[in-house]
């Protein structure tokens, strides 16, 4: 038995976009341990409610991670709606349930790219860069933004989009999902991507779910886990089915986003179809009072809010919690045991967004 | 400049940005934009880069990061803070754990607005410092003779 070595990974690596350092212990090229550390791009923007009102405080928590924006804002916006009792137009909740699939396309496809260039195939990873755009210039079209929206406010949303916008859309999408097709088809049945990914990186069921994963991490060992399916915004009234995979390997966590992928498209589809006519915003009277834990679901799992108000235009305490940090321990558990070279494959395949875990 | 001599290559680090700044940084070499036609590539060794482009504001933690990439880039260098954060801390200025913009550690050439910059400005950006880093060049003396240590056409 050889004897152990620690070579650190991170903070700044050619796979990494953002800072996390690991620290792998090694015999000969087996990992046998890992020890992440975090706090390289730590702000303390919750703190910040103590500064900014509380209508103000959806542009702090949009900034929060900019590939998850709309969501961070969304989730946000539910949580004071709900202590202040706001009913929000039906429109308006159409209206978010659109963005935030166009978000989680937009995330998915980022990911889809990255993990590419961490297996080594370049040109995968700039054709799933390339149909991204089409997404982001919806969403820059729609709400004025590419990555920050900044379209969701407390009581609604900013604008509105034109029904005949809305059919285009819809049209598009057509274009959109026959290009992805061709995509998810090399994501899923190319054998040197294969070869990568399948067996690599195992999370069974019962550790998924003892560590607390979150999101794709989870539904690729088998844990049903999808809090769309709780029904906020318009989720309640489309109809999907939480996408799962039982292996539990890199490939299995890449399948349940490639799916998800089309799930989004047809959520959208839906959501443009039944849109009711109507109100986009309520009109905002007075300071919340009370406190909410607001739970939705990111483009890589579930996404907490806990906001508590006293009745002045200050919120007194908001505490996020993000669902890559629940991802972490479940990486741990991934990579032990695994070789030196499959460490980037690894890391890439929870989807990690720093900037979202340590806020 | 109406063209490039040079073939210069990037280092990205994200010092505490959102990711927005970050992903529009990748979003530039990819095909829309394709920031490799102007002979621009990202790497990943600071040794191999000439442009360094920083996201987000510094930090306590990654001080001494940022610090130790710069130093390793070898002479000449420049530096573009991309985003508002990098800048100057952005919305994030009031936070306790953030001391502002990048230039309170490394000497900044140029500065990228927006939030999240847009990658049209980002490549606006990068490629106004390339004139920056071929007047560093030129400035450049070897230390033993005093002549011009610059090799090729001027």
């Amino acid at each position: 038995m050889s004897r152990k070595i620690v070579i650190p990974f991170g903070p700044q690596h050619p796979v990494l976009p953002e800072p996390i350092h690991l620290d792998l212990v090694l015999e000969d090229e087996t990992v046998v341990d890992v020890i992440p550390s975090i706090g390289y791009i730590h702000r303390g923007l919750e703190t910040l409610v103590a500064k900014r009102e509380f209508t103000e405080y959806v542009y702090i928590a949009e900034r929060t991670c900019g590939i998850c924006s709309f969501i961070h804002g969304l989730t946000y916006c539910q949580g004071v709606e709900q202590i202040m009792d706001l009913e929000v137009p039906p429109r308006a909740h159409y209206l978010r349930t659109i963005w935030s699939e166009y978000s989680r396309l937009h995330s998915h496809l980022l990911w889809l790219g990255l993990f590419a260039d961490a297996m080594g195939f370049e040109n995968l990873f700039m054709n799933s860069w390339r149909l991204r755009e089409f997404v982001l210039d919806i969403l820059e079209e729609t709400t004025g933004g590419r990555v920050i929206q900044g379209s969701c406010k407390i009581g609604g949303v900013r604008k509105d989009i034109s029904n005949e916008k809305l059919a285009s859309m819809a049209a598009d999408l057509k274009g959109f999902e026959a290009e992805l097709s061709d995509l998810s088809d090399v994501f899923l049945h190319d054998d040197s991507v294969k070869s990568r990914l399948v067996d690599v990186g195992k999370l069974t069921r019962t550790d998924a779910y003892d560590l607390g994963a979150m999101g794709p991490v989870a539904r690729g060992s088998g844990v049903g886990i999808d809090l769309r399916k709780t029904g906020y915004a318009a989720y309640r009234d489309l109809r999907f089915e939480p996408v799962t995979e039982t292996a539990g390997d890199s490939y299995a966590r890449c399948a349940v986003r490639v799916r998800e992928l089309f799930g989004s498209i047809d959520l959208i589809r839906q959501a443009i179809e039944k849109i009711p006519e109507g109100d986009i915003e309520v009109k905002v009277k007075g300071n919340p009072d009370g406190e909410y834990f607001s739970r939705s679901e990111q483009p890589r799992g579930e996404l907490v809010h806990y906001l508590k108000a006293n009745g002045s235009k200050h919120l007194v305490r908001s505490r996020i919690r993000t669902p890559t940090l629940t991802n972490i321990p479940p990486l741990v558990k991934m990579l032990q045991g695994c070789e030196l070279a499959d460490v980037p494959v690894i890391v890439l395949s929870i989807d990690p967004c720093i900037g979202c875990t340590e806020r | 400049m109406t063209y490039l001599k040079r073939s210069p290559w990037i280092i990205h680090y994200d010092a505490s940005s959102c990711n927005g700044c970050d992903i529009e940084v990748l979003a530039c070499l990819t095909p829309m934009y394709d920031i490799e036609r102007f002979g621009i590539v990202n790497t990943g060794n600071p040794k191999h880069a000439d442009v360094f482009v920083v996201t987000g504001s510094i930090n306590e933690q990654n001080k001494a990061v940022i610090k130790n990439i710069y130093d390793q880039i070898p002479n000449p260098k420049v530096v573009v803070a991309v985003g508002i954060c990098a800048t100057s801390g952005g919305v994030f200025r009031e936070c306790y754990n953030v001391c502002g913009g990048i230039d309170k550690i490394i000497p900044v050439d140029v500065y990228v607005p927006g939030c999240a910059a847009r990658p049209e400005s980002i490549i606006d950006g990068i490629v106004k410092s390339l004139g920056i880093l071929e007047e560093k060049r030129l400035k450049m003396k070897n230390p033993d003779t005093g002549q011009s240590s610059t090799v090729g056409r001027k």
